[in-house]
């Protein structure tokens, strides 16, 4: 009986307790679930805040193995983490998701498609993860580019745009006359590098059709100058002469200054260049050891983050509403456009824009140009025109170049 | 024998007996393990024709960055994209030429460049464990021999004006568990030592504002605190310790700002005024010539076999007497060259702009040519030599040259 009573009692604790295991393991699966969400989620926010310097790199290399243990769950965290990491956290996260990407592909299994290309349509996701999740997936699907490149003409990321325009350039190159203007046309509303609107703008203009390269680039054509201004053995560079005193106390510019050559005005010059160029050597005269000041007012309808985006073989300096953003002391290292990109804030209303333009007294033959080319761009490099407002306002993504 | 001359020679026995040696089959960094663009006995072939070409492979973007090898494995970086901003490095089977990984990282510093050089231009470096990767954008990336991230500096971010328009090419050296980098340009100018273990500044020393395109060398002895790091700029050049950049002394008699100094059996061949050789003491350094008529262009003086080999603007290579400089003979390749030729087993290997690989033997008396091969793509980088072989890379592709099996 005793015994019988013992096995009794035993059947019903066996019992309670594989009842007790079954009433706890959604629970404890859903606690699983939720710390393996908030370890991978911890881990991609520890990368995405990697800082300059490289102090961290010892926790982000365990957060990196966290997150290659995850394997393919955390790829779509990673990809989401770029949004707000740093751009040294962005390349961590690269890093881990070609690792984990890698180890998938490696292993014979398929990457998570359906996931990977809605994260690459949805345009408000940040474009660098957007490419990143692309060109992965095209590793696997060779059909994809077909599929999503024609709709992102006008992308935020400045890589899609490209693709895209170069599709439709290789369907203008083999259509007729007419279709090939229209398909031109098209290809130029999206292109945003200098090699495709150049290609693109040749093309129009042997058809016959007008196109205004440096209003589509968003160029600042026009502009006041004043100078020159000494910079004999290049010290004018750190002199702040009477403009730049000036526009730091955002005091109005006087009418009139004592040069380096006698009593110098303010006087309009503006650019009829395809690419913006304003050129003081050429416009004005190439004064050798001088400096020259420039200004103008760009007129935003609302406030937003844009990019100005300079080139010039000369030293210069930049104030935009009075506040310095970028100086640099370099001189005839060669110029390109988009030679420099500064993220800006821009008010809306007027704002004031001041070039200091240095020219030193180098001889030779390729030290001799005194010019500038200035244009106001959104992230992807599209120009934006004074009175435009961008509706992506991302320049966050895309740091000094 | 006064204290001075007993000083000189009890330091340079200190310095020669701790000197490491390069050893065979690694090349590690820019003009190989120590800098002097000389390999080990690699049985290299000598007749170039299509047949040594023992397999090409395909590279993305451009770069003139040469390779390097460390063991089984030949490692390259790459940029690409319109701006040049996305970053590669790649690891090869040395006898295969199969891409075993390709990591891609993105650019935060500048990186315009002139057309003819790339984002891609300074050569990585490895301590045999780890890789590093350095860029035109100041952009620094340390990871292990698989490509797994170490760390990352955006050195160009940090210190934003430290660019040149035209391009940055100084590549990074480790000496001990220290990265050596030179980023010099007219706008700022710095060298800095950074942990290669955690990727942080261990120093940083200013330097001479110009613009410099020559890379960091060393004298590396057995302990860190008597190997000295070699910074060249126009001024001169300056050694530091690397374990905390303290400076050891100056040389001020000038420097070229293209061509690197090459150092051999602890004697410095410097480009200062042609080639001017100057000896280690326990001072300093003192000079022991100066060749005016050895006139290296872009590429480094050579030192090998009581040789001082030196490519001119015209293409011409010298040869001078390690003993006391006099040119002992001269012999027209067809240049402009922009990489710095490698020697191994007695022959110099020189590849032109155009893709002309030279062959030259190289004897006390002359040099001569014993074969050339075309390979058809531009060559710009200096050549590595490792894993039995000769490993060159153009825009497209990464080319293994070796005796035919």
């Amino acid at each position: 009986m005793g015994l019988q009573r013992r096995f009794h009692h035993a059947r019903l604790l066996a019992a309670l307790t594989f009842a007790s295991i079954l009433m706890t393991l959604p629970f404890s699966a859903s606690v699983i679930a939720r710390d393996f969400r908030d370890a991978v989620n911890e881990a991609v926010g520890i990368l995405g805040k990697s800082r300059p310097g490289g102090a961290g790199s010892r926790e982000n290399q365990q957060a990196v193995i966290t997150l290659v243990t995850a394997g393919e769950k955390s790829l779509q965290p990673l990809l989401e983490g770029f949004r707000d990491a740093t751009p040294e956290g962005q390349n961590w996260l690269r890093n881990t998701f070609e690792q984990v990407a890698d180890r998938i592909l490696q292993s014979r299994k398929s990457l998570p498609a359906s996931i990977l290309e809605d994260f690459i349509l949805n345009g408000s996701n940040n474009s660098a993860a957007r490419r990143l999740a692309y060109e992965t997936l095209l590793r696997q699907d060779p059909g994809l580019s077909k599929r999503l490149i024609p709709s992102m003409l006008m992308d935020a990321g400045q890589e899609f745009r490209r693709d895209a325009v170069m599709m439709l350039l290789d369907q203008a190159e083999s259509a007729d006359a007419a279709d090939a203007v229209s398909l031109y046309r098209r290809a130029l509303s999206g292109a945003v590098h200098s090699d495709q609107v150049g290609k693109i703008a040749d093309r129009l203009r042997q058809a016959g059709e007008e196109v205004d390269i440096s209003r589509h680039f968003g160029f600042v054509t026009e502009w006041k100058v004043v100078g020159p201004f000494d910079n004999r053995e290049e010290k004018g560079f750190a002199i702040a002469y009477p403009p730049e005193q000036e526009v730091e106390s955002a005091n109005p510019f006087a009418a009139e200054y004592e040069g380096m050559t006698g009593p110098v005005n303010w006087q309009q010059l503006v650019s009829n260049d395809d690419y913006g160029v304003v050129d003081i050597a050429k416009q004005l005269e190439n004064f050798k050891g001088s400096l020259m000041y420039l200004t103008t007012t760009w007129v935003s309808p609302v406030k937003q983050s844009l990019q100005i985006r300079l080139g010039t073989p000369n030293a210069w300096k930049l104030w935009v509403n009075g506040k310095q953003i970028f100086q640099r002391e370099e001189y005839h290292r060669s110029t390109r456009m988009d030679q420099y990109v500064v993220p800006v804030e821009l008010n809306a209303g007027g704002n004031q824009l001041v070039l200091k333009l240095c020219q030193n007294e180098q001889t030779q033959d390729w030290a001799q140009k005194y010019q500038f080319q200035l244009r106001v761009s959104d992230a992807a490099g599209a120009g934006v025109l004074q009175g435009q407002a961008v509706a992506q306002n991302v320049y966050a993504e895309e740091e000094l170049r | 024998m006064n204290r001075f001359i007993l000083g000189t020679i009890c330091f340079n026995v200190a310095l020669l007996s701790g000197l490491e040696t390069c050893a065979a089959g690694d090349w590690k960094q820019f003009r190989g393990s120590y800098s002097n663009s000389v390999a080990g006995s690699e049985n290299l072939p000598v007749e170039l024709s299509g047949s040594t070409i023992a397999w090409k492979a395909e590279l993305p973007g451009r770069g003139l960055s040469g390779p390097i090898i460390s063991g089984s494995e030949v490692f390259v970086s790459s940029s690409s994209g319109f701006f040049q901003d996305r970053l590669h490095m790649l690891c090869f089977d040395s006898a295969s030429g199969e891409k075993k990984w390709h990591r891609q990282f993105s650019a935060i510093g500048r990186t315009m460049t002139h057309e003819k050089m790339a984002n891609a231009t300074p050569t990585m470096a490895t301590d045999g464990k780890r890789l590093l990767a350095f860029f035109s954008s100041n952009d620094l990336i340390c990871t292990d021999l698989r490509g797994r991230l170490i760390w990352f500096r955006g050195l160009g971010s940090e210190y934003p004006n430290a660019s040149n328009s035209l391009g940055m090419s100084s590549s990074p050296i480790i000496v001990h568990d220290v990265a050596i980098v030179q980023v010099e340009s007219d706008a700022e100018a710095f060298a800095c030592g950074i942990d290669l273990a955690t990727g942080e500044t261990l120093w940083r020393l200013n330097r001479p504002r110009a613009a410099n395109w020559t890379s960091p060398t060393a004298i590396v002895t057995r302990s860190v605190k008597s190997s000295l790091v070699l910074l060249q700029s126009s001024k001169g050049i300056t050694a530091v310790r690397p374990a905390d950049g303290s400076i050891a002394w100056n040389f001020e008699g000038g420097a070229a700002t293209i061509p690197s100094t090459t150092v051999s059996d602890g004697v410095l061949y410097v480009p200062s005024n042609g080639v001017t050789a100057l000896k280690v003491t326990a001072e300093g350094v003192e000079e022991i010539w100066n060749a005016a008529n050895l006139s290296p262009s872009t590429a480094s003086p050579v030192v090998y076999n009581g040789q001082c080999l030196v490519l001119n603007s015209s293409g011409v290579l010298s040869s001078g007497r390690i003993a006391d400089g006099d040119r002992v003979w001269q012999l027209r390749l067809r240049g402009p060259f922009s990489s710095s030729p490698v020697v191994s087993g007695g022959h110099l290997y020189a590849f032109n702009e155009s893709g002309t690989a030279f062959v030259v033997r190289l004897e006390q008396e002359r040099g001569t040519i014993i074969s050339e091969l075309d390979l058809g793509e531009q060559v710009l980088c200096s050549p590595g030599v490792g894993d039995g072989a000769l490993f060159v890379r153009s825009d497209q592709h990464l080319i293994r040259i070796s005796r035919p099996e």
